[in-house]
């Protein structure tokens, strides 16, 4: 039977103290691991003789201003839909150099979800092969999902947020 | 029809396969499809690079439509984001507000009551049945046979009325609430359905399929065009009735069962090619189940509440605004947003008209979610439709645009 429990075990047993942050909010599976070691990772969950994560349900950015020397994150989560059992794999790099290594070698369909996530928060998934803004526009010089640039127009200063939520 | 056949690329992990490098003496001419093409049914561009007729490269550019709806959604309380939702799969706005309504739900741990979770049924449902609708007669309308389109468009009326009935609206629903429905099932709305899916739906939905399934001219166009494997499916990325076509039978109802789908009795239809011809079937089969499962929804449909006690998200009667103070304080705070979320991380995953619709939410407590990604479907199989049209002619190329139901709004969130 093929649970977190045993995912956990075998991933640990297999990279140590390469993986860590282990948690399972509402029962899926998330860890961390670093970005020198994530294609490692995702691709020994794949090819898993047992596991066999086939599929790749998504990828997405997330940006943590107050988490020094992590400021962004990306996270990916697999899926193994022979077991039904998906994972989700984070990745937090500095923003001041934000290299993730990309999964287009083992899954075609990272492929746009790397370009939205770089369009987006700036992330660069080295040795992705067509690394470019997808639904911004390609002369933009921002990346608009970043904390820094709120929506609310930064000139106001009546809708502060003690009083209408962040 | 040997020469239609999708040839693959050796290496079937190798993102890069698309990039053959072209022939350098050879002219080449470059046509723009779209971004406003009636064959697109949306605005995206696709720059085809043509030799002769033949279809040699593309390249796709999407976002002409991209409205922010993560970052829009980072400043607003979570009941404002449901008209978001509306907004990405158009053809089918009612499956997107409830996978919506049952993310926060999983997140509040807030069980809803049956007769809720029954009345969501038949409205997804009938939403899937629209957005399969849409799409099967417009690929009629692609190929030429526009009275198939015009015969079925009567009937996604009666399921608009329905829609209209339960919440006022009919393209941008804004259906439900976070907890329930925003009202119950009218006699009236009861009626309707009744009357659509034992009486007039199903009779016009065989005279749709008489017309094309075995129809010489429609079958030319459409089968044996652009095929793609299960493998290369998966590994693209293609969830709903596009990968059901290739034979792989992956249905987020069946998997990860949802909003009492586990109470019902429904077939998965799949293909085995994975061409165009294939979605076109898998699509009418699915249309057939879905009524399968509105019938049995609402002969079954129980007796209770229709929506969760819960007081920081559930508006209250109006009633019991004017008349208690608890009612009036929750209705402000609900209204001016001002209700903390609790801490948590959620994926909440349900089967939209076009395959695995997902909500990625972050919540640090605060009022409005810290992320929230769209998990679009079509986003994500759109980038495999290079490699499904290459080799092939601009009407192939329109005729698989179309079968893969890429919609507009849901590419560009």
């Amino acid at each position: 039977m093929i649970n977190n429990e045993s995912i956990v075990e075998e991933v640990v047993g297999q990279f140590g103290q390469k993986v860590f942050g282990f948690e399972e909010p509402f029962g899926l599976l998330t860890f961390t691991t670093n970005a020198s070691d994530l294609t490692e990772v995702v691709d020994f969950l794949k090819n898993h003789p047992e596991f066999k994560f086939n599929f790749l349900t998504d990828i997405a950015g997330i940006h943590f201003p107050d988490n020094a020397g992590g400021e962004l994150c990306s996270m990916c989560m697999i899926h193994s839909w022979e077991n039904n059992i998906r994972v989700r794999i984070k990745v937090f790099v500095p923003i001041a150099d934000p290299k993730v290594p990309t999964l287009s070698t083992l899954f075609a369909s990272a492929n746009w979800m790397e370009r939205e996530t770089f369009d987006f928060y700036g992330i660069e998934y080295t040795g992705h092969p067509n690394l470019k803004r997808i639904l911004n526009m390609e002369d933009m010089d921002y990346f608009p999902m970043r904390k820094e640039f709120p929506l609310e127009d930064a000139t106001r200063e009546d809708k502060i947020d003690a009083l209408f939520g962040r | 029809m040997a020469e239609n056949t999708l040839i693959l690329p050796k290496d079937s992990n190798d993102a890069l396969a698309l990039n053959v490098p072209m022939v350098e003496d050879k002219q080449y001419s470059t046509l723009n499809l779209g971004p406003v093409h009636p064959a697109t049914h949306g605005i995206f561009q696709n720059i085809l690079t043509m030799d002769g007729e033949k279809i040699v490269d593309s390249e796709q550019t999407v976002g002409y439509i991209h409205r922010a709806f993560e970052k829009i959604a980072e400043r607003r309380p979570f009941y404002q984001i449901t008209t978001l939702t509306d907004r990405l799969n158009y053809c089918s706005s009612p499956i997107n507000n409830f996978g919506w309504h049952m993310t926060v739900e999983k997140l509040l741990g807030v069980k809803v009551p049956k007769r809720a979770e029954y009345i969501r049924v038949i409205m997804m449902e009938l939403a899937r049945i629209s957005d399969h609708l849409i799409c099967n007669s417009i690929l009629g309308v692609d190929t030429g046979a526009y009275s198939g389109f015009l015969y079925v468009m009567q009937e996604r009326e009666k399921i608009y009325e329905i829609y209209e009935e339960v919440c006022g609206a009919r393209l941008t629903t804004n259906m439900g609430r976070i907890g329930g429905m925003e009202r119950d099932l009218s006699p009236t709305a009861i009626a309707k359905i009744r009357d659509l899916v034992f009486n007039s739906f199903p009779k016009v939905w065989a005279e749709f399929e008489t017309l094309f399934n075995r129809n010489r001219i429609f079958r030319d166009r459409i089968q044996n065009v652009g095929a793609i494997s299960s493998e290369r499916a998966i590994a693209y990325g293609f969830t709903g009735p596009n990968l059901r076509a290739t034979g792989v039978d992956y249905d987020v109802r069946v998997i990860e069962p949802y909003s009492s789908y586990e109470d019902f009795d429904f077939e998965i239809p799949i293909g085995h090619k994975g061409d165009t011809f294939d979605r076109f079937m898998v699509r009418n089969g699915e249309v057939w189940e879905s009524l399968k499962i509105i019938q049995q929804a609402i002969e079954n449909l129980p007796e209770g509440p229709y929506y969760a006690d819960e007081d920081h998200y559930y508006l209250p009667p109006k009633k019991e605004v004017y008349s208690s103070m608890e009612a009036l304080i929750y209705h402000f705070k609900i209204v001016m947003g001002e209700i903390d979320a609790p801490v948590g991380e959620v994926y909440h995953a349900v089967e939209g008209g076009n395959g695995e619709l997902g909500f990625y939410l972050i919540s640090d407590g605060g009022r409005t979610p810290y992320r929230l990604h769209f998990r679009r479907p079509s986003f994500i199989y759109y980038q495999a439709y290079p490699e499904m049209c290459k080799g092939l002619t601009i009407s192939d190329a329109v005729v698989i645009m179309s079968s893969l139901n890429v919609i507009a709004g849901e590419l560009d969130a």
